[in-house]
């Protein structure tokens, strides 16, 4: 049976961020990293790129054979772990094959909710989180006269500009009332929704999709409200959930994701979890929360592998925060924090620009922008460390990305 | 992976003429508005602060990147974006807290520093000081090609700035050598070793106090004689070369010995309890020239060991500091080449934290502080072509910038500073002199100079 000091599961973010943080600390452990994708690994964060054709498959890979070779890596890929024996310390393997661990990092992502709509398991349908899932919906992409995507999230909107630059006919079926709930307030939803409706991208909002089937060679999808949409592609693109199964009788405490602690420690000794599979405390209540978001995967696996590999330099998880950026028909949307703690000191918006600040006791909880600038990195530090802005309170209301900046020059140059 | 250069700022300098932006601006995006700079300088009322690209050895806008458009060189350390897999989602401007890769409006994507190729246009457009561009990183990944013969592990404090002058100094001169350390701080953190072992990799002693030069003489034309080319190189303190052993110094320099003798001067004997030597400055606290109610540290200026050793008219005189890297590293060059021909004296300043009572983390900014309030001068010295500055008097902080980071001048009166100023004045004063060949002491070699 192959044995390894520190034994990965994910190729993704999370995963390698982990890797290099243990490389840091440790030159020679070894390190095995094991991914159900046969592939080199990649982010699921470019697949909409490698839909729309903007990113060639064989381009997207973030690391490459050389570069496991010089950090002294094995790479198995092709391989999903099928259970964890946390007491005698081994994984297995979809291969059949067995790995003894010393220490162990689940960085095994999400995967997409399928939604419980009366027969969706017999039509055809596509979701997006996997290379080949990308590649197939490429290939879709000059067939398709009609395309219904289910769901308005960060996924859906993607695919849905991609399918409109394709030429196709779109339809968005969401349930929440306006797009991209999950990061923007209404106005700027409105303003995401408009350029949507702009290019001929209809946004059926507050809709509920009850059932499809199939019609000829088209998938039927029927509303709530009785609507009917005929397809010729259908995307499911409602959410993702962390990928647990293969934890059933392991121990590893898990609620929506694998519930973990500031240095991304799950319940059982021996294994971390880190990125979109881990619940980790948030940043404003403290409570364990999913934020399954690139930079969040990224900082988790510095932790996990720096505590994995007793780097005494670890900083505990400071809390998510929410953020995200999104581009769509060329205008840039970044949200950064909470739209829900605190005051809003400054807000405005019309067709093309958008600005919303929002704070709390001075301090900043969330800054909130379409086309506007201001750094967001510097925006996170600034929410993170609780920075008391009382003194340049109304020079960071009128000019929040000159402030900023000033602020970071002077704290953290 | 190895040490890199950069751009450094230093806000002081800066009074926000926006010469940087505008050169940025034109270099990367043919217009001169400063939106499309990559260097950004932000007002602050009075002062000056900056956003730009910090090259970081663990970037995290390459870690945030999912498209693999990012990625830091391990050649030249620059973070280099590649247009051609960028997908635009903006998630590196997340990952840098440091506003060092923005979104442009006008060029559509991210863009971010790229130093020019190793040309930085803002540094040269920049006639304030307030941007350089450091190239020291070179020196490091020469150096840290060349074996370290000193034994790992030897008993500095923390933060001492010999042990950095004697890795870097050994390294340079090479394994074919005979070091002698007499006593001090060298032998006193282990260059002779411990338990019948010693501290270096070269044949090592340990000669008296007295007897350094004498000794080294000895061991050089033993082995001249042999027919065998080794280095003879003292590394000393200043007590050792200042005080009692400034007799066989001064005779071995007068006879023209082919040594190479280092003076590593932190102003005393520090390993023994900080007592004062002839190199200890005027007002300075020793245990021997206490502060008190009577006492208020030392009453005599220094020695200027290296004035006096170049009026041996020695094959090479110079001083330095470990404060500017490039120029040691030269100077010990020519340190090396000279022992081969004649005398060669390097006179080194090395602050001492344990000594002059400041924080260990800050020894290299003490010395730096030395050199650019002219406390310390650098210059070096040949026969044929004289003194010469190896950086310009004018335009010296005030003195009060390099007394005020140091505890041993915690209790100085202000007409000890003013003595203190005006020594500092009138050396720099005879230094510039003797650099213009209007001193009498330059003549003869001034008139040999082209």
């Amino acid at each position: 049976m192959q044995q390894t000091q520190y034994l990965i599961i994910g190729a993704s973010h999370a995963a390698l961020s982990a890797l290099q943080a243990i490389r840091m600390q440790d030159a020679e452990g070894s390190i095995t990293l094991v991914t159900r994708d046969d592939a080199l690994p990649y982010s699921p964060t470019v697949l909409p790129y490698v839909v729309s054709g903007r990113s060639a498959p064989e381009r997207v890979a973030l690391k490459d054979g050389v570069w496991f070779e010089q950090n002294k890596v094995g790479f198995i890929r092709g391989a999903a772990v099928t259970a964890v024996d946390a007491a005698a310390k081994r994984a297995k393997l979809s291969s059949g094959e067995e790995i003894a661990y010393a220490k162990l990092l689940l960085a095994t992502g999400a995967a997409p909710i399928l939604p419980p709509i009366h027969g969706l398991k017999d039509v055809r349908f596509h979701v997006l989180r996997t290379l080949d899932d990308a590649v197939g919906l490429h290939r879709a992409l000059p067939q398709t006269k009609q395309a219904v995507v289910l769901g308005a999230g960060l996924v859906g909107m993607h695919a849905a500009e991609n399918l409109a630059k394709a030429g196709a006919q779109v339809t968005v079926v969401e349930m929440q009332p306006r797009v991209l709930a999950g990061y923007f307030d209404a106005e700027a939803s409105a303003i995401i929704e408009a350029a949507f409706a702009a290019k001929g991208i209809k946004l059926m909002l507050g809709a509920k999709v009850s059932r499809c089937e199939t019609a000829g060679k088209a998938v039927r999808v029927t509303t709530d409200s009785g609507a009917t949409l005929d397809a010729d592609l259908l995307l499911v693109a409602a959410g993702v959930a962390p990928v647990t199964d293969y934890l059933a009788g392991s121990n590893v405490a898990i609620d929506r994701g694998i519930l973990v602690d500031d240095s991304m420690r799950s319940s059982v000794d021996g294994i971390w979890a880190a990125g979109d599979v881990a619940q980790a405390k948030g940043f404003y209540n403290g409570e364990k929360t999913l934020n399954g978001i690139l930079p969040s995967a990224v900082e988790q696996g510095r932790i996990a592998g720096m505590a994995m590999a007793g780097d005494p330099a670890l900083k505990p998880w400071p809390g998510g925060v929410p953020l995200n950026t999104y581009t769509f028909f060329g205008q840039q949307a970044v949200s950064v924090g909470s739209q829900d703690e605190g005051e809003v000191v400054r807000k405005e918006a019309d067709a093309k620009h958008y600005l919303k600040i929002v704070m709390q006791d001075n301090r900043l909880a969330g800054i909130f922008g379409i086309n506007a600038p201001f750094d967001p990195g510097v925006m996170w530090e600034i929410i993170l460390r609780r920075i008391d802005l009382s003194s340049v309170r109304e020079a960071f209301i009128k000019d929040p990305q000159k402030t900023a900046r000033t602020i970071m020059s002077k704290t953290w140059r | 992976m190895g040490a890199y250069n950069t751009i450094a700022f230093k806000p002081e300098h800066c009074d926000g003429c926006n010469a940087c932006m505008t050169a940025c601006a034109t270099a990367k995006a043919g217009s001169a508005d400063i939106l499309n700079s990559r260097i950004q300088i932000v007002a602050d009322g009075d002062s000056f602060e900056l956003a730009m690209c910090r090259q970081c050895g663990d970037p995290k806008c390459v870690a945030n990147c999912p498209a693999a458009a990012l990625a830091k060189d391990a050649g030249d350390g620059v973070i280099a974006w590649d247009g051609s897999k960028c997908v635009n989602c903006l998630l590196c401007t997340v990952g840098c807290a440091f506003g060092g890769i923005v979104y442009n409006a006008a060029a559509g994507h991210v863009v971010k520093c790229d130093s020019c190729g190793g040309d930085p246009a803002c540094v040269k457009a920049c006639d304030r000081g307030a941007l350089n561009y450091l190239t020291t990183a070179n020196i490091y990944n020469e150096v840290g090609d060349l074996e370290d013969l000193f034994v790992p592990g030897l008993a500095g404090c923390q933060g001492c700035n010999t042990e950095l002058i004697m890795r870097h100094a050994l390294r340079r001169i090479g394994p074919d050598t005979v070091l002698a350390t007499p006593p001090g701080c060298i032998p006193g953190m282990g260059s002779v070793g411990y338990n019948g072992l010693t501290g270096t990799k070269v044949p090592v002693f340990h000669p008296l106090l007295t007897n350094t030069a004498s000794m080294l003489t000895g061991v050089k034309r033993h082995y001249k004689r042999q027919g065998r080319e080794v280095n003879a190189v003292a590394l000393a303190g200043d007590g050792g070369a200042s005080d009692v052993g400034f007799q066989s110094l001064s005779g071995a320099a007068e006879r023209g010995e082919q040594i190479l003798f280092i003076c590593v001067d932190n102003e005393g004997y520090m390993n023994t309890g900080m007592q004062r030597s002839s190199c200890t400055p005027f007002g300075a606290w020793t245990s021997t020239t206490p502060v008190g109610e009577r006492g208020h540290g030392k009453t005599q200026d220094a020695k200027n060991m290296p004035l006096l050793m170049m009026m041996h008219n020695c094959e090479y005189v110079a001083t330095a500091s470990t404060a500017f890297m490039e120029d040691l590293y030269d100077k010990l060059d020519k340190a090396i080449a000279a022992s081969k021909r004649g005398f060669a004296y390097l006179h080194i300043y090395s602050p001492c934290t344990t000594g002059w009572r400041f924080p260990s983390q800050e020894n290299i900014e003490v010395a730096r502080k030395a050199v650019e309030t002219n406390f310390v001068m650098l210059w070096e010295f040949n026969p044929r072509d004289g003194l010469r500055l190896s950086r310009p008097l004018d335009d010296a902080l005030p003195i009060d910038a390099y007394l005020e980071v140091l505890g041993k001048y915690r209790h100085l009166e202000p007409e000890q500073v003013a003595h203190i100023e005006g020594t500092v004045k009138k050396n720099a004063g005879f230094i510039r002199s003797l650099a213009e060949g209007r001193h009498p002491a330059m003549a003869q070699a001034v008139s040999g100079r082209a």
